[in-house]
């Protein structure tokens, strides 16, 4: 059973979000969805002070079977992309909502984000996906 | 299955002794009289770092290293969308007929007039198998293909005046290389997801397409193994939005001779030779990526094309005749080598031998699926017919067994089968997506069928035993990891 900590928000497309206490939000991949890509190989991500639309692939995680984009589940500006995992992508795999977070952005104010689910809801979404 | 694995592994460099070697045959030594216009600075002081073996060490190393090859005339190869079928050995002895081998691309046109003749036979053919326009044969790999394909796409918006059209839409199920293409021509990729039947969200379509879309990338029957039921409701959104259809060729093998990607309403196509039409294929070797267009993409296809002249006189059209043309993509003729096999295996096929193509690869697929849904694997698709390949899951076994489709694959290889394409597509969790081809006979496919249910046993039974696979190969599991991060292959002198 995947780890799905109960104090993040979650997409459907297996990112989750947490929200720091300055306002901005960090961002990363799932447990389940690590877990699914396998061992990670290379990981990149957005440059601080690019604009990102909600939706917009900006972050690629590799593994040994496949290459996924990232979306953004909030639009902002990229405030940091984590610069561990230039050399430690396995940083993902081995601890996705800490240390393996991919980006912090500025969330646009008013803007629209994504269906965002919290814990519960996105396990569910997991039991019917039968991950 | 038995061979010498220990030898097999060792480099040529490591039996290596100072002095052993076949002298008899080295090169005569320049006489002192010999004059070089290479500078100095750029001689050699010391000797290359060679190995220093017998003849017959030599002989014995490298016929060992081609034993150890899975390929298609050794073993069953069902490695989806990859279309592994046989290569007939005719094509390839005509293809090195003495005539076609000395033939020197810069000759004169008239000294050439048999190859030009196969050339724009080629062409012609192509054309009317997939119902397009015109067709250029010089992109040297599928790939290649794309990027032309793309390529003329855009220029067609250029010449328009349309410069905002730079959207590439791609179905979520895509071949990795349509992003890939579409972000080499500088274009934005937006992916659209599909149903739970397989088929093409028609309102995220909808939603995508816009002022800013140059195209689609599609390839149909999709790399889901299903035919894209609603493909010209696809088309007519595309084309009413002011897009293009680009129709992927990797897939082409099921519909040959049945239906043509030109009646679909695609406006550009890039045909894999070295899949549909036989030329060999795998190991990075030379493909050919022809691509066919509509008429309002001809004046851009890459050059050269063949041209027929008065019925009888063949020549290369280049700039002068295709002004527009996105350009040269290869030296010369592309791979002239590949396209030749690719003419004599159509030629022997005939219009009738196309179509049974199609027939024998779906029927051949639909077999397969069945027996193995028979046997108690599950369809990612139950509600579907395959087209000339199909995608089973084997999350059940991941998650009751621990057993996963990785350790399927290893295990099949020590069946003397070589593994189908596993966890692609992606959307697909744990999937084989297997395509038998058309030249596969059913006693084949049983066995396959028989391997996959030994295996199943195996991992109800003793799990390990597929865990651990391969057992009978000269290597066990790679570490892939490290070879994606640390690849290094250069072999280092220990002494």
């Amino acid at each position: 059973m995947s780890n799905v900590p109960p104090d993040l928000q979650y997409t459907k497309t297996h990112e989750w979000v947490r929200t720091l206490p300055d306002g901005t939000v960090e961002i990363g991949i799932t447990d389940h969805a690590q877990h699914a890509l396998g061992d990670l190989v290379f990981v990149e991500v957005p440059e601080a002070g690019r604009a990102v639309a909600l939706g917009e692939p900006c972050a690629v995680v590799e593994s040994v079977k496949a290459a996924s984009d990232v979306y953004s589940p909030v639009a902002g500006e990229i405030t940091l992309g984590n610069p561990l995992l230039a050399g430690e992508p396995e940083a993902v795999n081995n601890d996705p909502y800490g240390k393996g977070w991919l980006m912090r952005l500025h969330p646009t104010k008013g803007a629209a984000s994504a269906d965002l689910m919290p814990a519960d809801k996105y396990q569910t979404l997991l039991q019917t996906e039968g991950g | 299955m038995m061979r010498t694995h220990d030898k097999a592994s060792k480099l040529i460099f490591e039996y290596s002794h100072p002095g052993r070697g076949a002298t008899d045959q080295w090169p005569q030594p320049l006489p002192a009289t010999a004059t070089s216009d290479l500078p100095q600075r750029l001689l050699r002081t010391k000797p290359p770092l060679l190995p220093e073996v017998g003849e017959l060490e030599a002989v014995r190393h490298f016929t060992r290293l081609s034993q150890l090859n899975f390929s298609i005339d050794t073993h069953f190869y069902p490695l989806g969308s990859c279309t592994m079928k046989y290569n007939p050995k005719a094509c390839n002895q005509y293809a090195m007929l003495p005539e076609f081998l000395g033939r020197h691309p810069l000759a004169p046109e008239s000294h050439g007039q048999g190859f030009l003749a196969c050339m724009y036979e080629l062409q012609e053919m192509l054309k009317e198998v997939t119902g397009m326009q015109g067709v250029a044969l010089s992109p040297m790999a599928g790939a290649h293909g794309e990027f032309a394909g793309v390529a003329m796409i855009r220029a067609y918006h250029r010449s328009r005046g349309d410069l905002a059209r730079n959207e590439i839409i791609v179905p979520e199920a895509a071949h990795g290389t349509n992003p890939a293409t579409a972000t080499m021509c500088g274009c934005i990729v937006r992916e659209i997801p599909v149903n739970d039947e397989g088929d093409i969200e028609l309102d995220a379509l909808r939603a995508a397409v816009g002022p800013n879309t140059a195209g689609i990338m599609l390839t149909n029957p999709s790399t889901l193994g299903v035919f894209e039921r609603r493909i010209e409701e696809v088309a007519r959104i595309v084309h009413t939005a002011g897009g293009l259809l680009y129709y992927d060729g990797a897939n082409l093998n099921a519909i040959l001779g049945k239906v043509r990607p030109g009646d679909m309403g695609f406006d550009v196509i890039h045909m894999n030779l070295h899949k549909t039409f036989s030329t060999p294929h795998g190991g990075g070797g030379p493909g050919a990526g022809a691509v066919g267009v509509s008429a309002r993409l001809r004046p851009f296809l890459p050059i050269p094309i063949v041209g027929l002249e008065e019925g009888h006189r063949y020549r290369w059209l280049a700039e002068k005749d295709l002004p527009q043309s996105i350009g040269r993509l290869s030296g010369f003729m592309g791979n002239a080598g590949v396209l030749l096999r690719a003419y004599i295996y159509m030629r022997m096929l005939g219009r009738e031998g196309m179509s049974q193509v199609g027939e024998y690869a779906t029927l051949n697929a639909n077999y397969l699926l069945t027996r193995l849904k028979q046997a108690g694997f599950d369809a990612a698709y139950p509600s579907r017919r395959a087209s000339h390949e199909f995608i089973i899951t084997l999350k059940r076994q991941a998650r009751e067994l621990d057993v996963t489709t990785m350790d399927f694959a290893k295990r099949l290889l020590d069946h003397g089968i070589h593994a189908p394409t596993t966890y692609f597509p992606l959307l697909v969790p744990e999937c084989l997506l297997i395509e038998p081809t058309e030249t596969e006979s059913k006693d084949v496919l049983d066995a396959f069928v028989a391997a996959m249910t030994q295996i199943q046993q195996e991992a109800e039974q003793e799990p390990e035993r597929v865990t651990s696979a391969p057992h009978t190969m000269p290597v066990r599991r790679l570490d892939d990891v490290r070879a994606a991060k640390q690849l290094d292959l250069r072999w280092k002198p220990t002494a």
